[in-house]
């Protein structure tokens, strides 16, 4: 087993002795539509099953909902007034006073605008759209605690899951600190064996009863191709590359927008001292990340591992100790 | 769009309808530019624009006049342009009457027919007379579809007798074009906006700021609309009305400029272009009108004179050509190269008309081919009923769509309006083959044709729309064969022998190649053209459409060429091929200034190169290669001879850009504001309320809501507009039948403001149902912030959004009722184009009636307003027309003229 948090390369901590670059996504809500071709895109290619009950979910436009084992990307639509955004600008402009995320020199180009170098006037509405994706973490709650080895650190230092060894016990369920992933239903409760059909023929839903995530396009990866999501984007909105340069564009980016007043732009995933190790995507966000459901510090579980046991081993000691003084003291 | 530096968005929502074109904006954006989003709506555009302006609709040309007039008023014109460029500078004849002066109304009106009579709008003639047409005056004679013109011109606008116009240079003459224009649009004030569309002055200051700031010699300010311009009853004069704008900023014919004609489809560009339309031939070419047209000689005077300016005045060679492409051999010049084969128009015969005589039993049979009527047209009721009166009827589809199902689940069934026993229409379904499933060329919103190759083969029966029409061409030429019956021959006599593959599917590229032309006689016999300028009317040429010709020079496809952007010049002449002949911006001469160099560094595309004698850039020039800046032509030369060098609008009767349209758009010379058909208020600027010239379908079951100060207004209050989602497309039928896109958007909603739901007691999410007078329509209820109540004249004004895209029926994987059953048939005069982005309705909470309560429910909300056939349907207004505006009820009052 490798490094349980912090920094670290998770491929070469995987020890994967082929090194490829880390790959990962840059996803920049600020120039994001809302059009998602990211989620339809990804169960194109995927072949996921179609999950929503063809209702209203009553947020915005966003009929999704949220990240599952059909559904790998998803857009969130959150509508704010005024008040709301100055807050976000506010709360920005104070990560940047704390250093985080780290800002680089100000883009030329921006303050040679003319008229323009002063912060624009904030909106008295604003309608945030984001695309979501599973993290890839360096440290990933799912992996860690899998029992079978179904999910494993790919060469470019993703997490996928291995459908044919998965036994569905939903351990990585838990692990997972962003919620991310899950085991896929049918609707019914009935055990896996007796779902499918006649033997040999394909299943209404396949996979059913395993875990399922994004797989970063793991099949397209290996052939140099683009996550079908990033391929698809049509803003560039999703960036798809070697993950350092993913998160070099991105605090560039978030510097470009400062330097322009709009210090509402902060990063999500790029810090790796969090409790993740920092993530394999990366967001560009415009306002604090529970306002588009993410969790604000997202710890995984596993980083606890040497704390507990060195606790369990100090309680052992403890307890050995306390015998020990008790024979000890039994004889005096 | 990449390199304007200021996009305004009028009349479009760019991102969710067109998600695909919206890079060019973001990368525009990226690089610095300023995005403005004008809408009813605050939508997914508006949230990545700088600034969203919320605007009534219906209500652009006071904004865009307002902008004209506050251009002219603080001397923000680009003068050496206007100058050169523009007719600014031509003189009008006398007897021109503006609607300034005749409270709405142009002079020429007749009130009984409802058109105009375009000879007074005329340039002047040096003896005080006015320049006409080549034939004197064929626009309006007695056998002439008025209704049609417009259009009918096409892309060259209407014929001159000649170009030797009288100009006045300092644009001092009262009777100047530029100010005509002035004192057209002086009432159109920044107050007047706000009275009108509900937009703040500070936000019509930043709106103005920002597209003069951005426009000049060093900066382009580029304007982008879809159908939230055009389906309106005066749509054609909203994009005048810009048009005016953008050449008075210089921001026509250069890099990051012009207007961009946003396209909702894959290939309705190509649509127009080869035109599925009734009055229009390929490139552009008027359709022959019976009466008018009798002769060879009489169709080619009506295009265009000889001794005009321009390309139009080949169209000659541009018909011979399509007519040697169509019959062949059978086309010679004894027989007028087979002109007598063309079938000629007796009227309007636009889709609207063919509804209602479907209606009266005139139609026996109805080819439906990617069109969805049933839930995608206006007045859905009349298209199904319509429908339901057909002998038979042919659906061509991906999917079982309404318009094939109607005869057993449309709502008129369920309200016992029809009943499936009694329905005699046959209706055939035959299954279409996708995009992937077929070769050939989509062409865009930016007239780029790009080819599609075939990924996989058609399943089953599905078939392409080439093979299905080459085999219906073959089987009913097999039908006909040994027929001596004279209106027979030109099927008989079409060249129609195009070499099929193994499964029957003809060979696309074929088709491209005759489409752009060959040599047929002589030492390059065979040989495909290399540019249209290479067509002759002496039949030894052919070519299929004449602005694609060069698409298949030297027997390449040009369509199909594919080298990635960054491999080459700032243009990408190497990525598709646009007509005509390859240039990526039309009229690009204006690029440069009247002496040949760029008006800018940062602006330079096309500029003429003193030693080499000829036009370069990183464009193909949009002007004659050698013709040198200083050029002046000999005044009795005609054609592309009689081009000036500073003539950059080519296609023009007198290469220039126009301000004032002295001919050519049926309802005026310049835009003036009318209300919609049907509105909560009365129009502020003239006693004349509705465009005078729109086309009415007056008829018991297309009834129009009262307006302002009309009895019965209140029944409907709240103006409605209808919209497309990102996650569906248009009717449906490539959307609800697919679960990834179904699950997307699954339900039909209504978006409202909070204000609007508290004023009628709408839940969050729950139903409503929206009355119109055509229909009634349940919704789920979206209350949201981006719904923005405005205050027009004195009054609040609620907007409620609806989208489309739902229809009854059972196939579909999602259903739910159409917005598009709510809309009624008033018609645009120049192009014919149904007004469905405005109208009345009301909004209550709960679902509809079922069965024939429904109808009850429609009757009651008629009755309570005393709608009647007339209603909204007089022409004029005010005196000689239906009483105007209740002084009384209006709280505003007509402000003086001056003038």
């Amino acid at each position: 087993m490798g490094q349980l948090a912090g920094p670290t390369d998770p491929a070469a901590d995987a020890h994967w002795e082929h090194q490829h670059p880390r790959k990962g996504f840059f996803t920049d809500t600020s120039i994001c539509i809302g059009c998602k071709a990211c989620e339809v895109a990804c169960k194109e290619w995927n072949q996921n099953p179609q999950d929503g009950d063809l209702q209203l979910l009553e947020s915005s436009y966003d009929n999704t909902g949220a990240l599952g084992a059909s559904t790998w990307r998803h857009v969130a639509f959150v509508e704010q007034d005024g008040e709301r955004i100055e807050e976000a600008r506010e709360s920005g402009r104070a990560l940047v006073s704390l250093g985080m995320p780290r800002v680089g020199p100000p883009e030329a180009r921006a303050a040679a605008e003319p008229g323009d170098s002063t912060p624009p006037d904030t909106p008295e509405f604003r309608w945030l759209m984001s695309s979501d994706v599973c993290k890839h973490c360096t440290h990933a709650g799912c992996l860690d605690v899998c029992p079978t080895g179904a999910l494993f650190r790919t060469e470019h230092g993703t997490v996928v899951v291995q459908d044919d060894i998965c036994n569905g016990c939903g351990t990585c369920v838990a692990g997972c600190p962003f919620g991310v992933i899950e085991r896929r239903t049918d609707g019914t409760a009935a055990p896996r064996t007796e779902r499918e059909g006649r033997p040999g023929s394909e299943p209404a839903v396949p996979n059913v009863g395993v875990a399922q995530k994004c797989t970063l396009c793991y099949d397209r990866m290996v052939d140099d191709q683009t996550p079908a999501c990033a391929q698809t984007c049509p803003t560039t909105s999703i960036k798809y590359g070697d993950h350092d340069d993913m998160v070099d564009q991105a605090r560039q980016r978030v510097a470009e927008m400062h330097a322009q007043g709009r210090t509402e732009a902060r990063l999500y995933g790029a810090n790796e001292l969090d409790g993740v190790g920092g993530t394999g995507s990366v967001f560009l966000l415009l306002d604090e990340p529970e306002v588009y459901g993410l969790p604000p510090d997202p710890r995984v579980p596993t980083a606890d591992l040497p704390r507990m046991y060195r606790r369990a081993g100090l309680a052992a000691a403890g307890m050995l100790a306390a015998a020990a003084v008790a024979f000890v003291g039994g004889r005096s | 769009m990449a390199n304007a530096d200021c996009i305004v968005i009028q009349g479009s929502n760019m991102a969710e309808c067109h998600p695909v074109g919206y890079q060019w904006v973001t990368e525009a954006k990226a690089r610095g530019a300023k995005v403005i989003h004008v809408d009813p709506r605050f939508t997914r555009t508006s949230a990545v624009a700088d600034k969203h302006v919320p605007i009534r609709a219906g209500s652009d040309i006071v904004l865009l006049g307002a902008l004209i007039n506050h251009v002219l008023a603080h001397n923000l014109w680009f003068e050496e342009y206007v100058v050169a460029y523009t007719n600014a500078a031509t003189l009008v004849n006398d007897d021109y009457r503006d609607a300034e002066d005749l409270d709405g109304l142009f002079s020429g009106f007749d009130p009984e027919s409802g058109q105009y009579d375009m000879s007074t709008w005329a340039y002047a003639e040096g003896d005080g007379g006015r320049v006409s047409g080549p034939e004197g005056d064929p626009e309006h004679g007695a056998e002439s579809v008025p209704e049609a013109a417009g259009q009918q011109l096409g892309s060259g606008g209407p014929p001159m007798e000649h170009a030797r116009m009288q100009r006045d240079e300092t644009l001092q003459d009262p009777r100047t074009v530029f100010q005509i224009l002035k004192r057209h649009y002086a009432r159109y004030t920044p107050e007047m906006v706000q009275e009108v569309c509900g937009i703040a002055p500070e936000d019509f200051a930043y709106l103005a700021r920002s597209i003069t700031e951005n426009s000049g010699r060093e900066r382009t300010t580029c304007f982008a609309y879809a159908v939230g311009w055009t389906q309106h009853s005066l749509g054609a004069q909203f994009i005048r009305t810009a048009s005016i704008l953008q050449l008075l900023l210089g921001n026509m014919g250069r890099p990051g400029g012009g207007i961009m004609a946003l396209r909702g489809h894959a290939s309705i560009q190509g649509s127009t272009d080869i035109p599925t339309l009734f009055n229009l031939l390929p490139g552009y070419l008027p359709m022959p009108v019976a009466g008018t047209h009798d002769t060879f000689e009489d169709y080619l005077d009506a295009i265009a004179s000889k001794k005009q300016k321009g390309y139009w005045a080949e169209a000659d060679a541009y018909t011979v050509s399509l007519l040697k492409a169509w019959w062949g051999d059978a086309a010679t010049a004894d027989n007028d190269w087979a002109y007598d084969y063309l079938p000629r128009l007796t009227g309007a015969h636009g889709t609207f008309q063919t509804l209602t005589s479907m209606l009266d039993d005139e139609v026996e049979g109805y080819f439906l081919l990617g069109q969805n009527p049933a839930v995608g047209s206006s007045n859905g009721r009349m298209q199904r009923m319509a429908m339901s009166h057909l002998k038979w009827l042919v659906v061509r589809d991906l999917n079982l769509i309404e318009s094939a199902t109607w005869w057993k689940d449309s709502p008129e069934i369920a309200s016992g309006e029809l009943r499936t026993e009694d329905i005699e229409t046959e209706v055939f379904f035959l299954p279409a083959a996708t995009h992937v499933e077929k070769a050939g060329t989509f062409t865009q919103t930016q007239r780029l044709l790009q080819w599609r190759h075939q990924a996989v083969a058609p399943p089953g029966e599905c078939q392409s729309e080439l093979q299905f029409f080459h085999e219906l061409g073959k089987r009913i030429r097999q039908r006909l064969a040994g027929s001596t019956d004279e209106r027979d021959r030109p099927l008989l006599d079409l060249t129609w022998d195009y070499p099929t593959d193994a499964h029957g599917e003809p060979d696309a590229e074929v088709v491209l190649a005759e489409i752009n032309g060959r040599h047929l006689q002589g030492p390059d016999a065979g040989r495909p053209l290399s540019s249209f300028t290479e067509m002759r009317a002496d039949g030894s040429t052919s070519g299929g459409c004449w602005i694609y010709t060069g698409v298949y020079a030297d027997g390449v496809n040009r369509a199909a060429a594919r080298k990635p952007g960054q491999e080459q010049g700032p243009a990408a002449l190497e990525w598709g091929w646009a007509w005509p002949a390859n240039r990526r911006i039309l009229y690009n001469r204006a690029s440069a200034d009247p002496q040949g160099r760029p008006w800018s560094e940062r602006k330079k595309h096309v500029w003429w190169d003193e030693e080499q004698r000829t036009w370069v850039g990183d464009d193909v020039p949009d002007f004659p290669l050698h013709l040198a800046p200083g050029t002046r032509p000999d005044p009795d030369a005609g054609g592309a001879a009689a081009l000036a060098g500073d003539d950059p609008f080519i296609m023009q009767a007198d290469g220039k850009g126009w301000l004032y349209a002295p001919k050519g758009m049926v309802d005026g010379p310049l835009p003036s504001h009318y209300e919609p058909q049907e509105s909560p208020v009365a129009n502020a600027l003239y006693t004349q309320q509705r465009n005078p010239s729109r086309v009415l379908m007056a008829r018991q079951d297309n009834l129009t809501a009262p307006s302002a100060g009309d009895p019965g207004a209140g029944v409907y209050p709240y103006v409605f507009t209808t919209y497309r989602l990102t996650e569906h497309h248009t009717a449906g039928g490539m959307s609800r039948w697919l679960p990834y896109l179904a699950e997307l958007q699954p339900e039909m909603f209504c978006e409202v403001s909070p204000e609007l739901a508290e004023e009628c007691g709408l839940e969050p999410y729950g139903w409503a149902t929206v009355v119109s007078p055509r229909a009634a329509i349940e919704v789920r209820v979206l209350v949201t912030d981006r719904m923005t109540p405005l205050v027009v004249r004195g009054r609040t004004v609620h907007q409620i959004g609806l989208p489309y895209h739902w229809g009854v029926g059972d196939d579909a994987v999602v259903s739910g009722d159409a917005a598009n059953d709510l809309l009624g048939l008033t018609l645009e005069p120049n192009v014919q184009i149904q007004d469905s982005k405005v109208g009345s309705c009301h909004i209550r909470p709960g679902r509809r009636p079922r069965g024939p309560a429904l109808l009850d429910l429609v009757a009651e909300y008629q009755a309570r307003a005393g709608v009647t056939v007339e209603t909204g349907n007089t022409r004029l207004d005010g005196p000689g027309g239906a009483p105007g505006p209740d002084p009384d009820t209006d709280p505003t009052t007509h402000p003086t003229r001056e003038n």
